[in-house]
């Protein structure tokens, strides 16, 4: 572990913005308050898949199975009449062991198929969820119990929970991207047999990351589901979703610390700007953004040398005068 | 006789399913690009077909070539302009790119023709043999999505353009140094894809009412024939479409109908993780 100057330094604008962000809450509306608990929510999402997929260059398409099975773990833990918190847990338990499970069958996969494994690892969980009625409502759906207490209290305590987990993900990520499990993540990206060859033990760091990843992701889910207090299987496993997340974590820059927050941010901002003007064409929109970060900004904006992109530009200006 | 008629139906599902997926397995085995977009190019197929016959009042057989080749055309543009400049980068940057086209393509489908299902009435009768009913109609569809595919085997193995684009699949290095442009036949070989596509696009129209928001469902299914009939072989993707075919109608009859779905992305987990190369496929194709 190197704990230098550039650690510190992350750690602080880190738990600066974090300490601004609880701050900010006794000054939000409901409204603002339910856009930042999403935004944190994203965060999330992005800060684990940034482990499996930015660290460790595999191209997970799971993060909403973990987000589904959390949600529903959450879900049935209430319903069984568990606190809130230890739902939670569950959530995260049930999260990191579907992890394990999964781990183990497909990150011997490599490249297409490890990504359509776990594109079907989505759509079985969908199957699953909708066909076991008995467990978890089928295609009706499972209520969970309401938090008590009037809307400005729960809309505070969802968004600070939110935030919390949000700062898990972020110490987490600093701790992965300075420590010796980091090094031999971005061993196994940039080449996995030679990683093993110097020693890394491959299998158990891609299972671990992975359980990391799965973990945070379904705690998302289950503070998720605790907040709507409504879950549905086509909510749970949304496609959609779980293709947005690597494309936040694009746009902010794959195997950075900041990367995901910035991405997320972005995104979820201007995707809350299109659901609110242009609601008929908010998929295609979508797709012109994705389309337009793969062409302008594949690195994205931490991985972009700006100041190089910068002095292109310029020495292009004075080459035509 | 129920047996009979669930074989009987999962075979001529099959035949569609290979259709279906032929177009997808080229394109990942010769492009090395998981095609997002393929299921709305299927929707897209199946609505210009309805739009030919209902609205211009076209008859079949002119409807399908011309819908086949205009999609063709499409998919052949998308290549050369899109795909082309991003086929180096990583597995995640050409499927999330195709993810972004199929949101596009998807969004336009459902602005311009409604999410309202629209079928074609065809009624051309049924042939009932030993108790077993087939709708004319599907043996039709499975008829011209099979001989569609057998096609394309042909072409592969006896046109130049074929063994060109065998050629890239096995070594694209050593196939550029042989003097094939790299560039076109990847333009072609998403052309074809994109044609096959619409073929099973034809086929669909004529057999199910048609909305926006089956393009997923084929995806799916494409995902899952290929995966079991190994990449970018044809003989595969026939295979892996019966054997879907078969194994949807066996379980709709022993589980029921809602556990189809998930039947297929069972058997598709099991055999990514036993056989990465496919049920049919050989080494040197994965």
């Amino acid at each position: 572990m190197t704990f230098d100057r550039l650690v510190f330094l992350r750690l602080l604008v880190g738990l600066a913005l974090f300490a601004a962000a609880a701050l900010s809450c006794a000054y939000l509306d409901n409204y603002q308050l339910q856009v930042f608990t999403t935004l944190a929510m994203f965060c999330v999402l992005c800060w684990g898949w940034n482990i499996v997929g930015g660290y460790m260059g595999y191209p997970s398409l799971a993060t909403i199975a973990f987000f589904g099975v959390g949600a529903y773990a959450d879900g049935i833990a209430q319903v069984q009449g568990l606190p809130i918190g230890a739902a939670w847990l569950c959530a995260a338990a049930a999260g990191a062991i579907l992890a394990v499970l999964l781990g183990t069958a497909l990150l011997r996969l490599k490249g297409h198929y490890f990504a359509i494994g776990t594109i079907a690892t989505v759509e079985v969980c969908r199957e699953i969820s909708n066909n076991w009625s008995e467990l978890t409502g089928g295609a009706i759906g499972l209520n969970i119990p309401i938090q008590a207490g009037d809307p400005d209290f729960v809309g505070r305590f969802f968004f600070l929970a939110m935030l919390g987990l949000a700062l898990i993900a972020f110490l987490a990520t600093v701790l992965v991207d300075c420590s010796r499990f980091g090094f031999g993540l971005r061993c196994i990206r940039e080449n996995e047999r030679a990683a093993s060859m110097v020693g890394v033990d491959v299998f158990k760091y891609k299972v671990g990351a992975f359980v990391l990843s799965g973990a945070l992701s379904a705690a998302a889910g289950g503070i998720y589901a605790s907040m709507v207090a409504f879950i549905e299987p086509k909510d749970a496993f949304n496609l959609i979703m779980t293709i947005e997340i690597p494309v936040m974590v694009m746009l902010g820059g794959m195997g950075t610390v900041f990367g995901p927050l910035v991405g997320g941010v972005f995104y979820v901002v201007l995707k809350e700007f299109v659901w609110a003007y242009f609601i008929n064409w908010h998929s295609g929109i979508l797709g012109v953004i994705i389309v337009a970060v793969i062409y302008f900004l594949p690195q994205g904006a931490f991985g972009t040398s700006w100041s190089a992109l910068f002095a292109k530009a310029r020495s292009r200006a004075r080459a035509t005068p | 006789m129920a047996l009979g008629q669930y074989l009987v139906n999962g075979l001529l599902q099959g035949g569609l399913y290979a259709c279906l997926a032929v177009g997808f397995s080229l394109v990942w085995g010769v492009l090395n690009v998981v095609n997002m977009l393929h299921g709305s190019l299927v929707v897209l197929g199946a609505y210009f077909t309805l739009y030919g016959v209902q609205q211009m009042g076209l008859p079949l057989y002119l409807v399908v070539p011309a819908v086949c080749v205009a999609l063709f055309l499409f998919g052949y543009a998308i290549q050369r302009s899109l795909l082309n400049r991003v086929m180096a980068q990583p597995i995640l940057i050409t499927l999330t790119l195709t993810f972004g086209l199929d949101l596009i393509v998807n969004n336009l489908i459902l602005h311009v023709f409604s999410a309202t299902p629209r079928s074609l009435v065809t009624d051309f009768g049924a042939l009932e043999f030993l108790g077993i009913r087939i709708p004319v109609v599907r043996i039709g569809g499975m008829l011209v999505a099979g001989l569609l595919t057998l096609l394309l085997y042909w072409l592969l193995r006896h046109s130049r353009i074929g063994r060109a684009i065998i050629a890239v699949r096995m070594d694209r290095h050593a196939a550029a140094l042989m003097g094939i442009r790299i560039p076109q036949i990847y333009a072609l070989t998403f052309g074809i894809g994109a044609f096959m596509a619409a073929a099973a696009g034809c086929a669909v129209a004529l057999i199910y009412p048609v909305t926006p928001m089956m393009s997923g469902v084929f995806l799916g299914k494409a995902f899952v024939i290929c995966v079991l009939g190994g990449l970018g072989s044809v003989p595969g993707a026939i295979v892996g479409g019966v054997v879907l075919g078969l194994v949807e109608g066996i379980g709709t009859l022993v589980l029921g109908p809602q556990w189809a779905t998930s039947m297929g992305f069972l058997l598709m987990m099991g055999v990514i993780v036993l056989f990465p190369a496919g049920l049919a496929g050989r080494k040197g194709y994965e």
